[in-house]
């Protein structure tokens, strides 16, 4: 190339037009497109249901069950500030009182399992006389769903929040034990090595080196699990005890409530959308660090 | 001169793995004095990498004695830091954070990491970089920190393997002045891995030429110019097409090596 080339004057870049108005514009749009498809399916079964093509015990229309859900997040009394205060007042509902039940099991089961899974197999991963003494057991049980130890946990802790925790727990522990074994597996090893370099002992290589590079498997185990723990609790809750979610849509089928039915089912999907987005978020924060997680 | 720093006797390494042998290093002897900078030239493959991490301890010489101020290398150790072509540096940690960690390891106190963290970022232009994420940062700047982490626990002894390999020309340049500048600023003994003649020749004091398989020490040339150095001047040259003369009849070995399908890579 000449110096002459070098020398001539950049080209001309486009300045960029404000963005503002067509960005809200495209939000909107965005926003159309995305629920375009509820809106008409809604729309249809509103329809179907009125016109009588479907009987309201099967499939009572979208309106019906708008009011139900109204009706269960209402609390049963009235405000009556000697009894409760007001917050209790408020979540009173049944609907409310339901979720935060079911949650709670969740919350308290996946602490359990996770809390036992996760040194188990960050020793696994670890050592290799660990891993080979516990491996065949792990894999031996692992392929039994949660579900299947139902009659066991009631013969072994009865009715109630035990055997709820006790499926729960068993449900979040595979995954976080897998991946946290493989998490600590998969370390490259040019880390130890510059830990090694910086003169790490074995508790610093660790705690410092080991864990925080096995923690995007141990994250991926942790969304897995409380995936797995949000399934078992619905199940569990059909069976052992006497409120939650899960009993409430078995309750309603009972008494042919098909909108309560629904309104639980739908109020499941969003407990478990918030669930989900609540740990993409964290797990976001814990691995800002991470290749190829741009946020 | 007086006793060397690093003195490697008859070393000698095989790498056995389930179906062959490779005979990496063999009969090198070499002598490395304090506050030296000494470059390890070859091909790929002819065990630059096995030498350094032979004096790191990271991987043991099969035969022979290698010794770091009289004592027997066994394990890796903070008097020899090393800096990896891949940069090695903590994800997880933040630029101040890495340069901290290897300082906390050996349990400095807090004050004391403080100041020598600052010290280290001011000195590599990392200043503005201390909170980010090695994924921020560009190859450069990467390398500028695998330094400094070292430099945080003033070794007396620096290994570094190809860390410039992977950085643009322009990059390399500035690297290697800082190089030269820390290394007589702190009065280090440098031992530094390249496959890049004029590299090796801007940098040290002395090139090991080794051969392609079995690795051996095939020339030691020094290098007397007066720093800076300029890689246009006629001596400049001469050592060039010296050292290029070398290197070719290595890397037509290693060919002719690979076309006879000796070497598995
Ligand atoms: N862990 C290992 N197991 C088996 N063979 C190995 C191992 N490490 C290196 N080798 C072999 O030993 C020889 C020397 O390797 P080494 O990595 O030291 O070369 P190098 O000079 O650093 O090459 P490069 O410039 O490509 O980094 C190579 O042929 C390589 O295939
Ligand atoms: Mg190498």
């Amino acid at each position: 190339m000449s110096t002459d080339a070098l020398a001539t004057a950049p080209p001309k870049i486009a300045t960029p037009t404000p963005a503002s108005p067509s960005r809200t514009e495209a939000n909107i749009k965005r926003f159309a497109i995305s629920t375009v498809v509820i809106v008409v399916l809604l729309g249809a079964w509103e329809a179907a249901s009125r016109l009588g093509y479907v009987k309201v015990q099967i499939l009572p229309p979208p309106s019906a069950v708008f009011l139900k859900f109204l009706e269960s997040i209402k609390p049963q009394e009235a405000y009556d500030a000697t009894k409760t205060n007001y917050l209790q007042w408020l979540v009173s509902g049944e609907l409310i009182h339901d979720s935060i039940s079911s949650m709670g099991r969740v919350l308290v089961g996946f602490f359990i399992g996770a809390g036992l899974a996760l040194p188990l197999g960050l020793a696994m991963g670890a050592s290799d006389l660990v891993f080979k003494l516990m491996n065949p057991l792990v894999q031996i049980l692992r392929p039994i769903p949660p579900i299947a130890y139902i009659p066991l946990s009631i013969l072994w802790f009865g009715l109630g929040n035990p055997p709820a925790y006790f499926l729960i727990a068993l449900g979040a522990f595979f995954p976080v034990l897998i991946n946290t074994i493989a998490g600590v597996r998969n370390v490259d090893s040019i880390y130890i090595r510059a830990a090694q370099n910086l003169g790490a002992g074995k508790m610093t290589m660790f705690l410092r080196v080991i864990i925080p590079a096995a923690m995007p498997y141990i994250l991926t185990g942790v969304k897995v699990g409380l995936g797995v723990a949000f399934i078992v609790v619905i199940v569990a809750e059909m069976i052992a005890v006497n409120n939650g979610l899960g009993y409430r849509i078995t309750e309603a089928r009972e008494f042919f409530w098909s909108d309560k039915i629904i309104v639980g089912m739908v109020t499941i999907g969003v407990l478990g959308l918030i669930l989900d987005l609540i740990v993409s978020k964290l797990n976001n924060h814990l691995l800002r660090w991470h290749r190829g997680m741009e946020h | 001169m007086a006793t060397p720093q690093i003195h490697i006797v008859k070393v000698q390494k095989i790498y056995r793995t389930a179906n062959r042998e490779v005979h990496a290093l063999q009969d090198i002897d070499l002598e490395i004095y304090a506050g030296e900078f000494v470059t390890f030239l070859g091909p790929s493959g002819c065990g630059k990498s096995t030498l350094l991490n032979a004096i790191g301890g990271f991987s043991l010489p099969t035969s022979g004695t290698l010794t770091v101020d009289g004592k027997a290398v066994t394990k890796p150790g903070p008097d020899r830091g090393m800096v990896f072509q891949e940069y090695a540096l903590f994800p997880w940690m933040t630029v101040a954070q890495n340069i901290e960690f290897g300082m906390e390891i050996q349990d400095k106190p807090k004050d004391f990491i403080k100041t020598k963290a600052e010290e280290l970022l001011t000195k590599l232009q990392l200043k503005d970089f201390r909170d980010r994420f090695p994924k921020e940062l560009s190859g450069g700047m990467r390398q500028r920190v695998a330094i400094a982490r070292v430099l945080a626990l003033d070794p007396p002894i620096m290994l570094m393997d190809e860390p410039f390999g992977a950085l643009d020309a322009l990059t390399r340049r500035t690297l290697q002045d800082e190089l030269i500048r820390i290394w007589s600023e702190f009065k280090k003994t440098i031992c530094f891995v390249t496959h890049g003649i004029e590299e090796s020749i801007y940098l040290s004091d002395r090139v090991v030429v080794m051969t392609y398989r079995p690795g051996t020490v095939k020339a030691i040339v020094p290098i007397d110019l007066p720093r800076p150095r300029h890689t246009t001047s006629p001596e400049f040259n001469e050592l060039k097409n010296i050292l290029g003369t070398m290197v070719m009849e290595e890397q037509s070995r290693h060919q002719k090596a690979e076309l006879a399908g000796t070497t598995a890579d």
